[in-house]
C-alpha cells in the first residue's frame, strides 16, 4: 500500500517537474520576464502576508495616541505617502490593500478553475447536446462586456452577502468562467482525437480513466499561463468595482480603486498623492502578474519560444574518433 | 461558385445563429435582475417610499404580476424596440440610449481611432524588429499601459494637462455655454457642430473629448499591441514570406505588403471581440471625466437602485456587441477571400 | 557548354543550440546553360539547404563558406540587395508546397504585377499582363483565372502558377526542390513535362531537387548522388544508373520499387546526424562494403571515368590507403568506433 502511494507520488512529481522543465531552459527575453514578473509578484504577496508588521498604521486609522492625523497632508516623515481627506494613512491602504487584492484575486481563480475547468472538459471529451447548450450559454456571457456583468452581479449581491471580498470574488468569477470553459474545452477536443488517447480508448480505458490520467494532465498544462493573466486581469476588474463603490466596502479593507476613486475629486485642487501611489501600486501589482504569464507562455507555447542558436563556427574540429581504430 | 451567393449564404447562416445567441442574452439579463433580493421598486424609490406608493408603482409597472407574465411582457416589449422606463425619474431607456448613447458613441469612436493608431504603430514595429531594443520598448510599453487601469490613466491626465499645464479641461463633454447654444442634430456633439457650422464650439468639444478619448485609446492600443506584433512574428514565418523572397520581391515590399497587411487580418475580428472590452473601459472613463454617457448613467442608476434602467442600460450594451461581431464577421468576410467558402 | 553555375567547396552550416549542423560540407558542383542537373538523396541529407543557399535563402543563425559563382560572380560574398536583384530574373526557386506558396490574401494578378515591376519597372501594365498571361498559358491556366485567389486553385495548378512565376523573369537558372512531392501521379508527370521542356522553350537550366529516382532517370541530364551533406557521386545520369560507383548510389537504386520488384529492399539503419557525423566516410556505418580506412580516414574525391567523380575508398586513391586498409570492417568494431 505504501510503495503504490509512493509510486503515485514520484509519478506525480516527475509530472510536476516535466511541467517545469521549460521554466528551467527559458531562457533570453522570456527568462528576464519571468524572474521580473516573480519578483514583483513575490514583493506584493509579502507585503500581503506581513500587512500587520509592516504597516505603520491599520487601514482606516485616522488617529494616533487621541491625536487625530492631519487631513489631505503632504507626504512627510510621519506619513511617508501623505494623508487622505479622511485623515487616513496612504501608506498604510497600500499595504494593507496588497492583502485585500490578493485576497479576493486568490478566491476569485479557486472558485473559476473549480467550476469552468470541469464544465470544459465534460463538455470537451462527450460532446453532445451538453457541450451545444453549454457553449451557446458561455457565448452568450461572453457577449456581456466583462466588467459591466461583474458590476451587475456585484451590484446586485451587494444588499445580501455581507463580505465585501466574497462579493468581489464573487462578481469576478462570473466574468472568468466562461473563458476557462472556453480554452479547456477547445484544448480537449484536439487533445481528444491525438492517437495515444484513440489508443488508450481502442484498448478499453473507460471514459473517466481516459478523462483523468491522459486528457486532465495535458489540458492542466495551459492552466498556469491563463490562471496567471487571469489574475492580472481579476485585479483590474477588481479595482474597477472598488472605483465605481462596488465589492469591497471601505469599512471592510483598504482596495485600491476605491482610493483612487476618492483621489478623482482632490486632483482638481492638484493633490497628487492621494491617488499616484495607489494607482501605482495598482499598475506594479498587475504588471508583475502579467509579466509572468507572459513569462510562462513564452516558455511554454513553442510557437512563440525561440530556439537559441550557438554561432556557427567553421573552424571547430571534426569529429575523428576512427582513427585509432585504424593503428590498434 | 460565384461570390454573390456564397456571401449571401454565409450571411444568412451567421445571422441565424445570432437568434438564440440574442434570446439567452435577454433570458440572462431578465434573471440576473429577478434573482436579486428585496423589491426593485421598494429600492429604487430609496426604501423609504409608504407601501401604498410602492404597491401603486408596482402595478402601474407590472411588478405585481407571475414572473413569466414578467417574463413574456419583457421579451415582447424588446422585440418592439421598448426597452423599457426608469422607475426613479421615469424617462425611457430608449431616450437615455439616443441621448447618452451619442456620448458614448463619439467617445469610444475617437479612442478606436486613437487605440489602432497606437496599437498598429508599436505592434507591427515590435514585431518587424523582434528582440530588438525597439520590440523591447514596444513590449514594455504594451503591458504597461496594459496594467494601469483606465480611470487612473484618466487621472494623472487630468493632473498633469488640466491641472498642473492647465491645457485642457478635466470633466464634462463641453462647456456650459456650448452646452446651452449648440443645437441639436444628431446628439453627437461633435457632428452637431460641425452641421451647424459652429467652430467655436467645435473647438470647445474637441478640446473636452482629446483628454477621455485618448486616455480610453491608449489603455485600448495596448490589447492591439500585443496581437499585432505576434501576429508579424507569425506570418513571417509562412511559407509565402518565403516564396516572395525566392522571387526577389525587396525586404520592404515583403513586410510592407505580404506580412503587415495579412497580419492584421485577424485583428479585425479581434477588434470586434473586444469592443465589449472597450465598453467597459467606456464605463469608466465616462465616471472619471464626467463624461455624459450610457457608462455614466448606469453608474447613477446602479447607484440610485434603479432596477428598471440598469436592465435596459445592459441589454443594450448586450447587444451593441452582438451586433458589432456581426458587422465585423461581414467585413471579414469581404476581405478575406477564404471566409467565405 | 559552359557552366553557368558552379559550386566551390560550399559549407552551409546552422547554428542551434547543440552545436553547428553541417547541413552542406564542402560541396561542389557545375550547371552547364540549359541542362537539367538532378540531385537526389534521402531526406535530410541537405539537398534542399543546398538548393536554397544557392539563392541565399537561408535562415536566421545559417553562415555559408566557399564559392557559388553566377556568371563567374560569388554569390556567397555579393551584397543582400545585389543578391536580391538576382532572384527573380537570373536565378528562381520552387516548392515542394505550392498550397501555401501563394499570398491568400493576393490575387494571380497582384502576385505577377508585383513580381515584374519590382525587376522591370519600365513596362507598361498592358507589357505586364501581357507577359504574365504568356507564361501562364504556356503551363496551361487559361486567361479567364488571371484574376482570381489562390484558394480557388487546385494544388497541381497551384504549382504550374508558381512555376510560371518564377519563370515569367525568364531566369538562366531554376531550382526546383522536391516540385512533384506533395503532388498526385499524373499531376506530377504533367509538372515534370513542363519541367523538362523549360530548355526549349525559356533556355533555362534546372536543379532538380528530388528524392525520386524514377524523376531523375527520367528528366535529367546529369545526376548528383548526395549524402549527409556531401556529394558521394556525380556524373551523367544514364551513366551513374547503369554502372553505380559509390555504394550508397547502388544501395539507393536497389531500394526503388518498380513493377518488377519482387523483394522490397532498404538501406539499413538511418540517415546520420549531421551535427556530429560518423568520422571518415560518412556512409560508413551502413555501408556494406566497408573497409577499414573508411572510419578513419576522410574519402578523397576521384574521378573513376573522365565525366564522373566519386567520393568512396573504393576508388583510391590507392596511395593514400594505409596499409591493410582495404580489408573489409567488421560490424562490431563499428559500434567500438560509435562509443569511443
Amino acid at each position: 500500500m505504501a510503495a503504490t502511494a509512493a509510486v503515485r507520488l514520484q509519478r506525480r512529481t516527475v509530472g510536476i517537474r516535466r511541467a517545469l522543465a521549460p521554466i528551467a531552459e527559458a531562457r533570453g527575453m522570456a527568462r528576464s520576464l519571468l524572474w521580473a514578473g516573480t519578483g514583483i509578484t513575490l514583493v506584493f504577496v509579502l507585503l500581503a502576508i506581513f500587512a500587520p508588521i509592516l504597516s505603520p498604521y491599520g487601514f482606516d486609522q485616522y488617529q494616533s495616541g487621541g491625536r487625530r492625523f492631519a487631513q489631505l497632508a503632504h507626504p512627510s516623515h510621519a506619513h511617508l505617502f501623505g494623508t487622505t481627506v479622511q485623515s487616513t494613512d496612504v501608506l498604510s491602504r497600500i499595504v494593507w490593500g496588497a492583502q485585500t487584492e490578493l485576497e479576493v484575486v486568490g478566491l476569485a481563480l479557486a472558485f473559476g478553475l473549480v467550476v469552468g475547468v470541469p464544465l470544459g472538459l465534460i463538455a470537451g471529451y462527450f460532446g453532445g447536446p451538453f457541450d451545444r447548450g453549454t457553449v451557446l450559454f458561455m457565448d452568450a456571457m461572453f457577449a456581456f462586456p466583462p466588467l459591466l456583468l461583474a458590476i451587475v452581479i456585484a451590484f446586485l449581491l451587494g444588499g445580501s452577502v455581507n463580505s465585501g471580498v466574497l462579493v468581489a470574488a464573487i462578481a469576478i468569477t462570473i466574468t472568468y468562467i466562461p473563458q476557462y470553459f472556453r480554452v479547456v474545452r477547445n484544448h480537449v477536443i484536439s487533445v481528444r482525437e491525438e492517437p495515444y488517447v484513440e489508443a488508450a480508448r481502442a484498448l478499453g480505458a473507460k471514459p473517466l480513466t481516459i478523462l483523468r490520467r491522459y486528457v486532465f494532465f495535458n489540458v492542466v498544462q495551459n492552466v498556469p499561463v491563463i490562471a496567471t493573466l487571469n489574475a492580472a486581469d481579476a485585479v483590474l476588474t477588481l479595482t474597477a468595482l472598488g472605483f465605481l463603490g462596488y465589492g469591497v466596502q471601505p469599512t471592510q479593507g483598504a482596495e485600491w480603486g476605491y482610493d483612487v476613486s476618492r483621489a478623482v475629486s482632490d486632483a482638481a485642487s492638484g493633490i497628487w498623492w492621494t491617488g499616484l501611489f495607489p494607482g501605482i501600486a495598482i499598475v506594479l501589482l498587475v504588471t508583475g502578474l502579467t509579466l509572468l504569464g507572459e513569462g510562462l507562455n513564452e516558455t511554454i507555447n513553442p510557437v512563440l519560444r525561440r530556439r537559441t542558436i550557438r554561432q556557427v563556427d567553421f573552424a571547430a574540429p571534426s569529429m575523428d574518433a576512427g582513427a585509432e581504430l585504424l593503428e590498434a | 461558385m460565384n461570390q454573390g451567393s456564397s456571401l449571401k449564404r454565409y450571411a444568412i447562416t451567421r445571422l441565424a445563429l445570432v437568434v438564440p445567441m440574442v434570446f439567452i442574452l435577454l433570458t440572462l439579463v431578465f434573471l440576473l435582475m429577478r434573482v436579486a433580493p428585496g423589491n426593485p421598486v421598494s429600492a429604487s424609490l430609496g426604501g423609504h417610499a409608504p407601501p401604498s406608493v410602492i404597491k401603486a408603482i408596482s402595478h402601474q409597472l407590472g411588478y405585481d404580476k407571475p414572473v413569466y407574465v414578467q417574463y413574456g411582457h419583457y421579451l415582447g416589449q424588446i422585440i418592439r424596440g421598448n426597452f423599457g422606463t426608469t422607475i426613479s425619474d421615469r424617462r425611457s431607456v430608449g431616450s437615455i440610449i439616443l441621448v447618452n448613447g451619442a456620448a458614448t458613441l463619439e467617445l469610444t469612436f475617437f479612442a478606436m481611432i486613437v487605440a489602432v493608431v497606437v496599437g498598429m504603430l508599436i505592434g507591427l514595429l515590435s514585431g518587424r524588429y523582434r528582440d530588438s531594443p525597439l520590440d523591447a520598448g514596444g513590449r514594455l510599453f504594451g503591458i504597461v499601459v496594459y496594467a494601469t487601469p483606465v480611470f487612473f490613466l484618466g487621472l494623472l491626465a487630468q493632473l498633469i494637462f488640466g491641472v498642473w499645464l492647465g491645457w485642457l479641461p478635466i470633466s464634462d463633454q463641453a462647456s456650459p455655454i456650448t452646452q446651452a447654444l449648440l443645437q441639436t442634430h444628431t446628439n453627437i456633439f461633435f457632428l452637431d457642430a460641425i452641421i451647424d457650422r459652429n467652430w467655436s464650439a467645435l473647438w470647445d468639444i474637441t478640446q473636452h473629448l482629446i483628454l477621455p478619448a485618448t486616455t480610453l485609446g491608449i489603455v485600448y492600443g495596448g490589447v492591439f499591441i500585443r496581437l499585432i506584433r505576434v501576429n508579424v512574428i507569425r506570418t513571417m514565418k509562412e511559407d509565402y514570406i518565403e516564396a516572395a523572397r525566392a522571387r526577389g520581391i525587396k525586404e520592404r515590399s515583403v513586410v510592407y505588403h505580404h506580412a503587415f497587411r495579412n497580419a492584421l487580418v485577424p485583428v479585425i475580428t479581434v477588434v470586434g471581440l473586444q469592443l465589449a472590452l472597450l465598453l467597459g473601459g467606456a464605463i469608466l472613463t465616462e465616471t472619471t471625466f464626467n463624461w455624459p454617457g450610457l457608462g455614466h448613467e448606469l453608474y447613477i442608476y446602479l447607484q440610485n437602485r434603479d432596477y428598471a434602467a440598469v436592465q435596459g442600460i445592459v441589454v443594450v450594451f448586450a447587444l451593441v456587441v452582438v451586433a458589432a461581431s456581426i458587422v465585423i464577421d461581414f467585413a471579414n468576410a469581404f476581405i478575406d477571400p477564404r471566409v467565405r467558402y | 557548354m559552359t557552366a553557368i553555375l558552379e559550386v566551390r567547396d560550399l559549407r552551409l552550416w546552422y547554428g542551434t543550440a547543440r552545436g553547428s549542423v553541417r547541413a552542406v560540407d564542402r560541396v561542389s558542383l557545375e550547371i552547364d546553360a540549359g541542362s537539367v542537373l538532378g540531385l537526389v538523396g534521402e531526406s535530410g541529407c541537405g539537398k534542399s539547404t543546398l538548393g536554397r543557399g544557392i539563392l541565399g535563402l537561408l535562415p536566421e543563425g545559417a553562415r555559408a563558406d566557399g564559392e557559388v559563382l553566377y556568371k563567374g560572380r560569388n554569390l556567397v560574398t555579393m551584397s543582400p540587395r545585389e543578391l536580391r536583384r538576382l532572384r527573380g530574373p537570373d536565378l528562381g526557386l520552387i516548392f515542394q508546397e505550392p498550397m501555401t506558396r501563394l499570398n491568400p490574401l493576393l490575387r494571380i494578378e497582384d502576385h505577377f504585377r508585383e513580381t515584374i515591376e519590382q525587376h522591370d519597372s519600365k513596362l507598361t501594365p498592358k507589357d505586364v499582363r501581357r507577359r504574365s498571361l504568356d507564361t501562364l498559358g504556356r503551363m496551361g491556366i487559361p486567361p479567364t483565372r488571371f484574376r482570381q485567389y489562390p484558394h480557388e486553385f487546385s494544388g497541381g495548378m497551384r504549382q504550374r502558377i508558381m512555376i510560371a512565376l518564377a519563370l515569367v523573369l525568364r531566369p538562366s537558372l531554376l531550382v526546383a526542390d522536391e516540385p512533384t512531392t506533395s503532388l498526385d501521379v499524373i499531376v506530377e508527370a504533367q509538372i515534370l513535362r513542363i519541367l523538362a521542356d523549360l530548355k526549349e522553350n525559356f533556355d533555362t537550366a534546372l536543379l532538380l531537387i528530388t528524392h525520386n529516382l524514377g524523376i531523375v532517370a527520367e528528366a535529367c541530364d546529369r545526376v548528383a548522388v548526395m549524402y549527409a551533406g556531401q556529394i558521394a557521386e556525380e556524373g551523367p545520369a544514364r551513366d551513374v544508373f547503369a554502372d553505380p560507383k559509390h555504394p550508397y548510389t547502388r544501395e539507393l537504386l536497389r531500394s526503388t520499387i518498380s513493377l518488377d520488384t519482387k523483394v522490397l529492399h532498404s538501406i539499413p539503419g538511418a540517415p546520420p546526424n549531421l551535427i556530429s557525423p560518423p568520422s571518415g566516410c560518412h556512409f560508413h556505418p551502413r555501408c556494406p562494403d566497408v573497409m577499414r580506412v573508411c572510419p578513419a580516414h576522410d574519402p578523397i574525391e576521384t574521378q573513376p571515368d573522365p565525366d564522373r567523380r566519386v567520393l568512396c575508398w573504393l576508388h583510391g586513391p590507392e596511395r593514400e590507403i594505409p596499409d591493410g586498409g582495404t580489408a573489409p570492417l567488421e560490424r562490431e568494431q563499428i559500434a567500438v568506433a560509435e562509443e569511443a
